[in-house]
């Protein structure tokens, strides 16, 4: 587990709040309130407005994530390219919504706005790494290989 | 602050001394120095005098005035929920738009609160496209709000159903998804309810810019967004102490007092017990508002004939515990200026500066006066001494108090005052309750309060503004200082002034003693910061977390603004210099309490009942 104090270290003024959130989620793959209250500390801004910044942009998450993170993309030209359909494959297959995570702790799931793959659409990425031109039968086989 | 406003002002009278050997020159300077200059532009320069047309009329203003503020300069009253005049301008309810025409005959739909006058501009603020636009945005703020006004608890006082009322709205055009959020009723001063917030964020800027609480923010994002305490936490869990000036500000029914009013129905109604109010210094200064009186009618007569009516046994005066609070407070400064020790000490009749204190500056709270606010004080008196006197069980009695203050209902929740307050009722609760009552109360009779709690001082009365506690705590305390009995009793006129922050210097036996008064709490975070860097000078210092002391409470009834304040504090004044006695070590009432029960001031029975202790508060 990376230390909080480390990631903190650079920071010290409420203007930097955004970078250290994003520090912050790199390192632990979410913002946890502890981290959060943390950082209110170190860069003097009060947990309201962290926890507002925080809340507002969808980049952030509130909510640990699994071992495996998938992020559907729900972009304009993945979303007329059917994201919609395959979002609800996904959930129906995992047993869980979007920004949620398995039982298990194996795999999550979130939405984003466009992960700029928009000629590989429809697209998701998974731990990273970006899946295009999906349909059912790809995404079952990938949760497949995922589960393994 | 006060003190560069006034250099500023200063400059500009300067100025316009310079330039009336010109006669014209001289006509426009005299104007501009009667204005309070904005900042910056008239360091340098007096600010340009430019023509803008409102509604066809040419009127002159500067660069630097808002449209908004020349309307209503000019009679124009145009609608707004958002804009306050003591906060940021940020145009969120597009309410106030109007139509702006810079010169090139197109009109422009724009927000008044926050567009500044330009030469020639021509503006109209009820134009067709202007009153259509305005309709459509207020239908598309009721389209996303919970409708059932006669249940709310602003029902016939929320400006979003006044608009809706001039705006003659019959139907909505627009119906979709609504916001369904549950009702926060942790706290137990303030309700909030989202399904009633129309996002004006009047209460955040409230919370954070003037208070510097921060208990509350915007949070998530579009349709989606709330104003909430940080990462869903609850108003009870969060750093809110409870002073309910987001309350005051909130046009809509999203931020209410916590209604008291049905258990005190209840214990009025129950045969077993015998009820007993007492009424706060600044209640009747504004009691009368809730019936439409004018602010500033002092109401005290008919406020506890009102009470009597409500079927309250006895009525008692918490500005004896005001005087009381002087008496161990004064006692306790004397003590500790005599030693230097603990000083600049700090007033706490604030309940809501006390959790503020406790929670933000728990490394400094030995600066705090030990004693209790004079609803504590007087409190504990009833359970105690009257109760003894009259020879009933402390449980056989209700104190219900009425208080201008939401954060009362939170002082008495505090473990270290458990079994002596029962209920609090704000100012605006008792008025709802008089009115449920059907009782006609512009018509009421005077009463006088009841013996033997029910006799105070000017000193006592003063308490319920601005300055107050530190006037009352002086003329006892330099009278102690000295030695003798002075026939003075305005120390400092200042103090009782509108500004955030005031300070004086006293000589008194030689000796300088610094005095400060302050009000919103982001002055005490100021001050605080000074002292906890060693910074600060002063000897004995008041705070009051609401703007103008209690007259401004979170409790009494809204609008608040600096002339309606004043008004308030007037009725009080007035009531002061009325008073026969107007020094708090003089109240007869007061001086026989101790003598048949407390004895000396400041002795250890006095400690037991009237002193409290602070320690430091977690929040979220």
């Amino acid at each position: 587990m990376p230390d909080i104090n480390k990631v903190l270290e650079k920071y010290s003024s409420p203007g930097d709040l955004i970078a250290a959130l994003q520090d912050i989620q790199k390192e632990f793959g979410y913002l946890s309130e502890e981290h959060m209250e943390a950082l209110s500390k170190k860069i003097k801004a009060p947990l309201s407005r962290i926890s507002g910044v925080a809340t507002f942009y969808s980049m952030f998450r509130l909510k640990p994530i699994g071992k495996n993170h998938i992020s559907m993309c729900r972009g304009t030209a993945c979303h007329v390219h059917n994201s919609e359909t395959l979002l609800r494959f996904i959930e129906k297959k995992l047993n869980i919504k979007s920004g949620e995570m398995t039982d298990d702790g194996h795999i999550s799931l979130e939405t984003v706005n466009c992960i700029g793959a928009c000629a590989k659409a429809p697209a998701m990425m998974v731990n990273g790494k970006v899946y295009g031109n999906l349909d059912e039968k790809k995404i079952d086989k990938l949760i497949e290989d995922l589960r393994k | 602050m006060a003190k560069h406003k006034k250099t500023r002002k200063r400059t500009a009278k300067r100025k316009a001394g310079h330039h009336s050997s010109h006669k014209h020159a001289g006509h426009k300077a005299h104007k501009q120095a009667r204005k309070t200059p904005q900042p910056q532009t008239t360091a340098t320069a007096p600010a340009k005098q430019i023509k803008i047309f409102l509604n066809e009329q040419e009127i002159t203003c500067t660069p630097e005035d808002y449209i908004f503020d020349i309307a209503e300069k000019n009679g124009v009253k145009i609608p707004h929920l958002c804009h306050h005049e003591r906060l940021e301008r940020t145009a969120h309810c597009r309410l106030c738009i109007v139509d702006v025409d810079i010169g090139n005959g197109k009109g422009r739909l724009m927000t008044s609160c926050s567009t500044k006058a330009a030469d020639g501009m021509k503006v109209n603020t009820h134009t067709p496209k202007v009153l259509e636009a305005r309709r459509i945005n207020l239908e598309l703020l009721l389209a996303n709000h919970d409708l059932n006004c006669p249940t709310c608890p602003k029902n016939l006082h929320c400006k979003l159903q006044s608009y809706a009322g001039d705006f003659m709205i019959k139907d909505i055009r627009f119906s979709g998804k609504r916001r369904q959020v549950p009702v926060d009723n942790s706290s137990v001063s303030i309700r909030r309810d989202d399904n009633r917030c129309i996002l004006c964020g009047r209460c955040i800027k409230m919370c954070n810019q003037i208070q510097t609480v921060y208990a509350i923010d915007q949070n998530n994002r579009g349709f989606d967004t709330i104003v909430t305490p940080a990462l869903g936490h609850t108003m009870a869990e969060s750093s809110c102490v409870n002073c309910g000036q987001c309350v005051i500000v909130c046009p809509t029914g999203a931020l209410t007092e916590k209604s008291d009013i049905q258990s005190v129905i209840d214990a009025l109604n129950n045969p077993d017990k015998m009820l007993i109010a007492q009424t706060a210094p600044s209640i009747r200064a504004a009691l009368g508002e809730c019936f439409g009186m004018e602010a500033g009618t002092e109401v005290t007569g008919k406020m506890v004939t009102a009470l009597k009516r409500l079927g309250f046994e006895k009525v008692f005066d918490t500005d004896l515990g005001a005087d009381i609070c002087i008496i161990e407070e004064a006692t306790e400064f004397v003590k500790r200026f005599k030693e230097n020790k603990n000083l600049p000490m700090i007033t706490t009749c604030c309940p809501a500066w006390i959790k503020f204190g406790e929670q933000f500056f728990f490394d400094e709270l030995h600066h705090m006066s030990s004693c209790k606010s004079p609803q504590a004080i007087l409190a504990s008196l009833i359970k105690t001494y009257y109760a003894q006197k009259i020879g009933k069980s402390p449980k056989d009695m209700i104190l219900v108090d009425i208080m201008p203050c939401t954060a009362k209902k939170y002082e008495i929740t505090r473990p270290e005052f458990s079994g002596e307050a029962d209920y609090v009722l704000t100012t605006v609760e008792l008025g709802k309750l008089i009115k449920e009552m059907n009782i006609d109360f512009v018509n009421l009779p005077d009463t006088e309060f009841d013996n033997p709690l029910g006799e105070s001082t000017g000193a006592g009365v003063i308490f319920g503004h601005t300055g107050g506690v530190m006037e009352a705590a002086l003329r006892t305390a330099v009278d102690w200082l000295e030695g003798k009995s002075l026939p003075k009793f305005e120390y400092n006129k200042a103090l009782g002034g509108i500004e955030t922050k005031k300070e004086a210097k006293l000589k008194i036996k030689g000796k300088t003693v610094n005095i400060c008064v302050v009000h919103t709490l982001g002055e005490a975070r100021k001050l605080m910061e000074d002292i906890k860097a060693g910074k600060s000078q002063y000897h004995f210092i008041e705070i009051m977390a609401c703007y103008g002391g209690c007259v401004g409470g979170g409790g009494q009834p809204a609008p608040i603004n600096a002339e309606i304040l004043l008004k308030r504090a007037g009725a009080l004044n007035r009531a002061d210099n009325k008073k026969k006695i107007r020094k708090s070590h003089k109240n007869p009432a007061a001086l026989s309490i101790y003598k048949e029960y407390l004895g000396e001031f400041g002795s250890e029975q006095a400690h037991k009942l009237l002193h409290t202790s602070y320690t430091r508060k977690a929040y979220k």
